[in-house]
């Protein structure tokens, strides 16, 4: 069984549908790269998963571990061993980056979660999780956090964005180590050379999954670019074996 | 002393340490209603402190290049049931000198009670002044609190103050402060107030903004829950060259509570700039589902937001 088994997944907002039939499923310990231009869908894909407020979907089911989350609140399915990263996290007032990583873990040292995002705990640990901190140090933080929950299952909305050249490395070792902690990644992305370090990958376009496959097969369809943003229908379909 | 010991008890109950009033190195002084329970000088700072019918009039001063590294603690409240207490208050921060100030204004046990506190703070060229004030008013909201303020930053001199009601009651507060900033001067007010109950709060703090290159900033946190009502009035002026100033205004509301914002800004010189931001409502979606994306619950999620932003 696995881990995430999305069927059929329905989500309309104001009269559009956001998301149409969507079926993807995630196995454990895998990362799985979910590639699509902007406005494809894969954000709000990220929080129906999460249960986010306004984004219950229409039709469709998607267990968790065998449990069905259609019924459950945000901080139950968090409880349950699934998280989300945002791609810009939300900034907290008089809140220290020490206090943020032991969120909800009050016995949890945050020291080696600072270091394994490349952060020095004596630097950062007072700080506070608000507007002082760069875009990249945010996303750090977020990811730091995330894996001191030691999640089941973890989903990264677009990690990478907005993270200088050099460090994209350090990040996908950190995505690395979610899968070597026992969990699987929800990898979003836009980029297809972050999609190559997944295990499976799929894309996403017009809210439908148009393909899933080996990640370099997905990343060079997603590359030749016929896929800017559509409905879905315009695209090839194009499904490799798993 | 009866009045000394409760005021040192509930300071110690809220997290204070009431060996600061023993130590001789740390000026201080104490009043309740008006009696004057306790004070010490020490080189560089002088008080002179009566007692009034109804309160303490002072004048503390910190003398010119005077730089004094331990904060100068200000223990003033009401130790009965009733009972009103008007500080009058002229404090001088010589050329060049520097301070910190704790002011802890208590008032634990009343049941109807008025503290007024009218003060002029004169900080002179390149003086720097931190002034941080706490306020403990009680769990029954019987307290009515009417701080004001005249403050003049002279040229090149930095003024912090930082305003906190936070724990218990508020009752009813009236701020009212003003603050002149001279040449290259900065002065920063921060009030942050947690209203419950009936609480009625009125914070209003302008900043003139009159020499050159000055800075000010007005930085208002409230939370409000209950039938609590409060009203933020923030107002920048800029008049002269190179002059900057902002007004930063964050209200939590909850429950029936009534928040209202009122940035003012008026800018008389075309290289002056003052901005404002001003948010009032809820907490905000995406900070609440990030926690609870980390398994807090909405109600554990709402209090520590808050708890952050009056911090």
């Amino acid at each position: 069984m696995p881990l995430v088994d999305i069927q059929h997944l329905t989500f309309e907002i104001a009269g559009n549908t956001i998301l149409r039939d969507l079926t993807l499923s995630i196995e454990e310990q895998e990362i799985h790269a979910l590639l699509g231009a902007n406005g494809s869908g894969k954000s709000t894909l990220a929080y129906v998963l999460m249960g986010c407020d306004g984004f219950s979907p229409s039709r469709g089911t998607m267990p968790f571990k065998g449990i069905d989350l259609g019924a459950l609140p945000m901080f139950e399915r968090a409880r349950l061993g699934m998280t989300l990263a945002w791609q810009e996290p939300a900034r907290f007032e008089g809140m220290t980056v020490s206090n943020y990583i032991r969120l909800g873990k009050p016995g949890v040292d945050p020291a080696p979660y600072f270091t394994k995002v490349g952060l020095s705990p004596e630097t950062y640990g007072q700080r506070f999780v608000d507007t002082s901190l760069s875009g990249g140090e945010r996303k750090r933080i977020e990811l730091a956090a995330v894996l001191a929950m030691k999640p089941r299952f973890a989903i990264l909305d677009e990690p990478t964005a907005g993270i200088d050249m050099l460090s994209v490395q350090d990040m996908m070792n950190v995505i690395r180590s979610f899968k070597e902690g026992g969990a699987s990644v929800l990898l979003i992305t836009h980029q297809e050379t972050i999609a190559l370090m997944a295990d499976h990958a799929s894309q996403l376009c017009g809210g439908r999954i148009i393909a899933s496959g080996h990640p370099k097969d997905i990343a060079d369809q997603y590359k030749k670019g016929s896929c800017i943003r559509c409905d879905g229908e315009r695209c090839l379909p194009f499904t490799t074996a798993r | 002393m009866r009045e000394l010991k409760i005021l040192t008890d509930t300071f110690q109950s809220l997290g204070g340490d009431p060996e600061v009033f023993q130590d001789r190195h740390i000026a201080h002084m104490a009043a309740s209603g008006n009696r004057l329970v306790s004070q010490r000088e020490i080189p560089g700072v002088t008080i002179d402190a009566q007692e009034t019918g109804n309160g303490i009039t002072n004048t503390i001063l910190i003398e010119k290049g005077k730089s004094i590294t331990l904060p100068i603690h200000l223990c003033l409240g009401i130790t009965e049931q009733t009972g009103i207490q008007h500080i009058q208050t002229r404090l001088i921060v010589e050329e060049g000198a520097s301070a910190s100030f704790v002011a802890h204004c208590l008032f634990p046990f009343v049941e109807s009670g008025e503290h007024r506190m009218d003060a002029t703070l004169e900080i002179k060229e390149g003086a720097h002044v931190r002034y941080h004030e706490s306020h403990y008013q009680g769990t029954l909201g019987g307290m009515v609190v009417v701080p004001r303020a005249i403050v003049s930053v002279g040229a090149g001199a930095q003024y912090f103050s930082d305003f906190s009601l936070v724990k218990g009651r508020v009752g009813q507060l009236h701020i009212d402060y003003v603050v002149q900033v001279d040449a290259s001067a900065v002065a920063e007010l921060t009030s942050k107030v947690f209203g419950r109950g009936s609480d009625i709060i009125h914070i209003k703090e302008k900043i003139v903004l009159a020499g050159e290159y000055a800075r000010g900033l007005i930085k208002t946190r409230v939370a409000l829950e209950h039938e609590a009502q409060g009203e933020m009035t923030g107002i920048m002026e800029a008049h002269a060259k190179g002059a900057r100033g902002h007004v930063d205004c964050r209200e939590i509301i909850k429950d029936r509570a009534v928040g209202r914002a009122v940035p003012i800004v008026q800018v008389t010189h075309p290289e002056a700039k003052v901005t404002h931001e001003a948010a009032i409502g809820t907490v905000d979606k995406k900070e609440l589902e990030t926690l609870m994306a980390h398994g807090l619950d909405s109600e554990q999620a709402t209090e520590l937001i808050v708890s952050g932003m009056l911090q």
